[in-house]
């Protein structure tokens, strides 16, 4: 039996998990790692000398060395994760505040200046307007079902109509029957499901939230946005009085010098329905890039409740009718702010919170 | 939709300038998103024939060009090498402003003077065609030195970019949108030339055709084309598709384009000689059978549904054999394709159910012009009408063409059309504004729409056209918004509604608000951070947790709602630190969201079609988290922070007690929780963030440590769990309080706020209880530390004396030590 250079592998090895478990700290592993499985340790060394063998033997040879490497290595990574805890554990005792002996008037408050965010900003004070025109302020949730966010709309399932919302859909259930809401309308069927059940018509409300849409984001969209919906319910409700209801809107959020007008429009929770419009900010009705020179900006959605919305949450639309409109309210923050680029809103550079109040 | 102007006057008197016909359309809902103006930059261009043509010393991608644009010889530079001696080319002469505002100059080149140019189709915005230059002998018989425009018959157009909405199927064709026109102008509508079959000999020896499921297929007519010659179209065929959008091919296909973009009916030509039988049937796809579409994708039929409402069903046009020719309304096959050898052709103009074609369209991700049109549905009684449309525009450019007599109609289900009442009072409730009945019924007949007087009311039938109009109220709804619409939104008065309950917030959105106002106040900026986020920084708080996600992110990185907003506003400060701006508290308010398998209180919602089952949904809790990043937070800072915020919306008695399972990413041995004393609720954490997760979101080991402070914004508005102060107010007493400070050494397990509230409640003439001090060291028994309080005292009645205050600080000694304090 000829001598081979792994002929005191076994020792070695043994040697190597010894000295590991010997290691007291993280510090110390980091030092001696290098003479463990480094390129200088024994094991390298092994490695190259087995060039002596005969090639019928080195394969073998390399394996045993190979498995030995293996479990070196394993061993020392193991005691990294214990050194590791344990260093943890020293720190966190080391760390040990109690909370409840804090003497807060010994506390030195560092000083800073802080900032609401735009998003915020706006929704208030669009919230503040409406509040103001006799609106209470309702909420929804985010994820809903498809009947909420689609069918009690009077959008059944499959229509075409569907395709004006990309939908993001939520992984419970049956495929595509729970989704992200794609605007803030679920949260009508909800307060009219509630105030039917509660007898509590009739209803004078906006509803801001988050909404998503699969669209890829660009300047002026992003998939996670805010929308502000109003409903009012109420007995003698037509079409003039959303005409009023947004004139009057429009007037208390941007000034008296700006102007709404309705144009026919598509939704299928509406009949009629109408885009409303708003004199262009940016050129205040001259007609500049913005408003691709018309001198008007659309703004959102509106119409009087199509009577098959009413029927969907149990509403007698012989005694009651009422109109519903939408629009972003991150939109409004853009055109005030002229943003150029949406996105923006959801970097939270520093730099650009920095600026609203 | 783009509808050039020119094709709008064919069918109504339009003198109206662009800018007022703009006007007009937006109002009556037929947005305009852009107008074009074609033939713009065209007016000084010319016919020239090449006379000459020679090489130019030192350049060869260049050349000299005699032409003649009846003016005498003029000499042109020219780099296009498709033309040769003889061919008649366009010419732009010096001087000329081509489209794009390109004005043409003399210019000198290699010494040689070039006196304008030769233009290629593109350069004269006239077709993709960018090859060489555009060679009129192959389109015109050209006359040296005329207009280009009149050369070409083109006259300068303005093409409108018109947006249909969902519920306008009748107004998505230029017939359609000339019929609004027409009916909001009171002016007469032009109908286009129809072709009559040219033979006696009958569609049915010929051809058969037949509906097997006349739930899918309402109508499905079938015309025979004989001596038809696939070429080019008309040259004003070719002109009216490329002021659509749509490229000529061949002209048969160009017509069938053509009679769905004026009339609003898809057609489908195949060559009769590959369909066998010469038989068009409509049925059912079975599971197995396979179509290779026109675009050269093989795809399987019948697959199971998916979403609410899908069937799986597929309507295919078969053949004689029963092999299937095309999805119905959507595609047709490779198989039956118009070539240029084909001689005879069978039209089919048919009309299926939108619902079908809607599901199919989608579920095979096929959309076509004609898949968009049948889907929102089309006039089931156009079908005929369209077909004498195609073939009087075909007969132009095949002047043998026989249209065999009687061509094929079969029918299937259409919808029924409602009747529906209408009374000046239903108008004037939905509108507000009273428009007369006789006003009403001219511009519904302008639509078409059968109306008949009945005494007080009318009885309304809408078009056939018009599938979007509902019976009933709904319908009602739908007859009085034509009105509207044809009125005129903008003629509505506005009328601002009034009620007698006030508006105003919740007091959850009013207390959202004051949290958000004093977290402001105190140094935070607020964040909005993605709802979305990905299973990685899902798992560095949630590994192995249910978490609820979306089937179709847009990125695989915006796949899971969020379970908290620690992370990304960590996220957020760690952004913001590495841009050198670090030196910030961050704060959200906003949702989280938790699986309904282990949410503690899932949402049960109506779900599933018709709302008729029970869903479980994700719950969704709102939180306040603010990080702390300025270089000297920490947990104490965290807690100062809370403190302050509990006093400010009012919270009675919220106590910070050190808990020993803190959540994950809050530091372990820095972490209290703030508990409701009352109630015994928890309303949330103080402390810090766990340095792991800073390393974590940071790649690198975290620079100093980060205060927070996470608030669970449900309980805090409940007023169950979280006790607010007494509404009355005391007046604080005139006489002056005296102050004693007490110091005790106590257990460890002793809360300083526990001692204090004892210390409070010992006697009546305590004022307030305020801990200053905290001390701990050697000089002190293991296991105690001690606690140093500024005790006030006072009587609303007297100033206390001396021994009144010795009694009281004694029964706060003796409560103190029945807690196990000592007094120092």
């Amino acid at each position: 039996m000829t001598t081979s250079p792994l002929d005191d592998l076994a020792d070695q090895t043994q040697q190597l998990l010894s000295n590991i478990a010997a290691l007291a700290t993280i510090d110390d592993l980091r030092e001696n790692e290098a003479a463990i499985t480094g390129r200088r340790s024994v094991l390298s060394t092994l490695q190259k000398s087995l060039g002596v063998l005969a090639p019928e033997d080195r394969k073998d040879a390399g394996a045993r060395l190979q498995e030995a490497r293996r479990v070196v290595e394993g061993a020392l990574e193991d005691r990294r994760q214990e050194l590791r805890a344990l260093a943890r554990v020293e720190v966190l005792a080391h760390d040990r505040l109690d909370l409840g002996d804090v003497v807060v008037s010994a506390v030195q408050w560092p000083a800073s200046v802080g900032h609401p965010n735009l998003v915020a900003i706006t929704q208030r004070e669009l919230e503040d307007v409406f509040v103001a025109m006799g609106f209470t302020v309702a909420e929804g949730p985010e994820v809903e079902s498809d009947w909420y966010n689609f069918e009690a709309l009077n959008i059944p399932p499959a229509h075409p109509a569907r395709g004006m919302w990309d939908t993001f859909y939520v992984d419970l259930g049956e495929p595509e029957t729970v989704v992200l809401r794609t605007h803030t309308s679920p949260t009508q069927i909800h307060l009219m499901e509630a105030a039917v059940a509660e007898n509590a018509l009739p209803i004078h409300s906006v509803m801001p939230g988050r909404c998503y849409r699969r669209d890829t984001p660009d300047p002026r969209h992003l998939a996670t946005f805010h929308q502000i919906e109003g409903l009012v319910i109420d007995r003698g409700i037509a079409f003039a009085d959303l005409a009023g209801v947004i004139e009057t809107f429009t007037r208390a959020y941007f000034g008296p010098d700006i102007e709404s007008r309705l144009r026919p429009g598509y939704f299928p929770f509406t009949e009629p329905s109408a885009e409303f419009e708003v004199t262009c900010t940016i050129c205040r009705g001259e007609g500049c890039r913005t408003c691709s020179h018309t001198g008007w900006i659309e703004l959102g959605g509106c119409g009087v409740v199509d009577p098959a919305v009413l029927a969907a949450v149990g509403i007698d639309s012989d005694e009651w009718s009422g109109f519903a409109f939408g629009f972003g309210i991150d939109r409004c923050a853009q055109m005030r702010h002229e943003i150029a680029d949406m996105r923006a809103l959801i970097e939270n550079d520093v730099r650009f919170l920095e600026q609203f109040s | 939709m783009k509808i050039s102007l020119s094709w709008l006057r064919e069918f109504v008197d339009l003198p109206e300038s662009t800018e007022e016909l703009r006007e007009i359309l937006d109002d009556l809902g037929l947005v305009v998103e852009g107008t074009e103006h074609v033939g713009e930059g065209l007016v000084d261009v010319v016919v020239a024939r090449i006379d000459e043509i020679r090489a130019i010393e030192g350049a060869d991608r260049v050349r000299l060009v005699v032409v003649d644009a009846n003016d005498g010889p003029l000499e042109v530079v020219c780099g296009a090498m498709n033309i040769s001696v003889g061919d008649h080319v366009p010419l732009a002469p010096v001087g000329a402003v081509l489209p794009g505002n390109f004005e043409i100059a003399r210019r000198t080149m290699r010494g040689v003077t070039s006196n304008g140019m030769l233009c290629s189709a593109t350069e004269l915005r006239l077709g993709d065609d960018h090859s060489g230059l555009m060679l009129l002998d192959n389109l015109i018989d050209p006359v040296v030195g005329m207009s280009l425009l009149e050369a070409l018959d083109i006259t300068p157009d303005v093409v409108f970019d018109i947006t249909v909405e969902g519920n306008r199927p009748d107004a998505w064709s230029v017939m359609g949108v000339a019929r609004d026109l027409a009916t909001r102008l009171g002016r007469p509508l032009a109908q286009p030339n129809l072709a009559h079959p040219t033979t006696t000999e009958r569609t049915d020896s010929y051809a058969s055709a037949g509906i097997d499921d006349p739930d899918l297929c309402g109508r499905l007519t079938v015309s025979v084309l004989r001596q038809v010659k696939v070429g080019p179209s008309p040259a004003w065929v070719a002109a009216r598709l490329q002021s659509a959008g749509q490229r000529p091919i061949s002209n048969v296909v160009d017509a069938s384009n053509l009679v769905m973009l004026e009339l609003g009916q898809p057609t489908h030509p195949y060559d009769a000689a590959h369909v066998a039988k010469q038989t068009l049937r409509a049925r059912r796809a079975r599971a197995g059978e396979t179509l290779e579409t026109l675009d050269g994708v093989q795809r399987p039929l019948a697959q199971s549904g998916r979403g609410l409402g899908d069937t799986g069903e597929d309507c295919v046009i078969v053949d004689g054999d029963d092999t299937v020719l095309g999805l119905a309304g959507i595609m047709g096959g490779a198989s039956s394709e118009i070539s240029p050898t084909t001689t005879d052709v069978l039209l089919e103009a048919a009309y299926f159910d939108p619902m079908s074609v809607a599901r199919s369209s989608k579920r095979h991700g096929l959309r076509s012009e004609a898949s968009t049109r049948f889907e929102r549905g089309v006039d089931p009684e156009l079908a005929l009408r369209a077909a004498a449309r195609f073939v009087a525009i075909l007969a132009e450019s095949c002047p043998e063409l026989e249209w065999l007599a009687e061509p094929l109609d079969v029918r299937g289900e259409t919808p029924a059309s409602p009747t529906i009442a209408v009374f000046e009072r239903d108008i004037e409730r939905l509108l507000g504004v009273s428009i007369g009945l006789d006003e009403a019924t001219r511009l519904l007949r302008g639509l078409n729409f059968d109306v008949t007087s009945d005494g007080d009311g009318l009885q309304v039938v809408p078009p056939t056209s018009r599938p979007d109009v509902r019976s009933g109220v709904a319908g009602r709804a739908d007859v009085i918004e034509e009105v509207a619409r044809l009125y005129g939104y903008r003629r509505i008065p506005r009328r601002t509604p009034t009620w007698s309950e006030p508006g105003g917030l919740t007091p959850r959105q009013k207390l959202r608000r004051r949290v958000r106002d004093v977290l402001v106040d105190l140094g935070a900026i607020e964040c909005w951070t993605p709802t979305l986020g990905s299973d990685a920084e899902f798992d560095l708080l949630h590994r192995g947790v249910a978490r609820v996600r979306i089937t179709n992110p847009l990125a695989s990185d915006e796949s899971v709602l969020r379970a908290t907003l620690l992370t990304s506003l960590v996220r957020t400060w760690a952004r913001n630190y590495e841009r050198g701006n670090g030196d910030i508290v961050v704060a959200e308010i906003g949702n989280v969201f938790a699986h309904p398998s282990v949410a503690g209180s899932p949402r049960f919602t109506r779900g599933g079609e018709g709302g008729s089952f029970e869903l479980a949904l994700p719950e969704e809790s709102e939180r306040v988290t603010v990080v702390l990043g300025r270089p000297r937070d920490d947990a104490t800072t965290s807690v100062a922070l809370w403190v302050t915020l509990a006093q400010r919306l009012g919270l009675d008695d919220v106590v910070v007690r050190t808990c020993d399972q803190p959540p994950k990413g809050l530091h372990p041995t820095r972490c209290a929780s703030l508990v409701d004393r009352a109630s015994g609720a928890v309303l949330g954490y103080v402390g810090e963030v766990d340095s792991d997760l800073v390393e974590a979101v940071l790649s690198a080991s975290a620079p100093r440590r980060l205060g927070v402070l996470d608030i669970d914004f449900d309980a805090l508005c409940d007023r169950a769990k979280a006790t607010r102060r007494s509404e009355f107010a005391s007046v604080p007493s005139k006489y002056p309080s005296a102050v004693v400070d007490l110091s005790f050494v106590t257990p460890r397990s002793l809360h300083a706020q526990d001692l204090a509230k004892a210390l409070r409640g010992a006697s009546a003439v305590v004022e307030s209880v305020e801990l200053f001090d905290v001390y701990e060291g050697s000089t002190l028994p293991e296991g105690t530390r001690s606690l140093a309080y500024s005790v006030r005292f006072s009587s609303s009645e007297r100033t206390l004396s001396e021994a009144e205050v010795a009694l009281a600080r004694n029964e706060l000694i003796t409560a103190a030590t029945s807690l196990g304090a000592t007094l120092r």
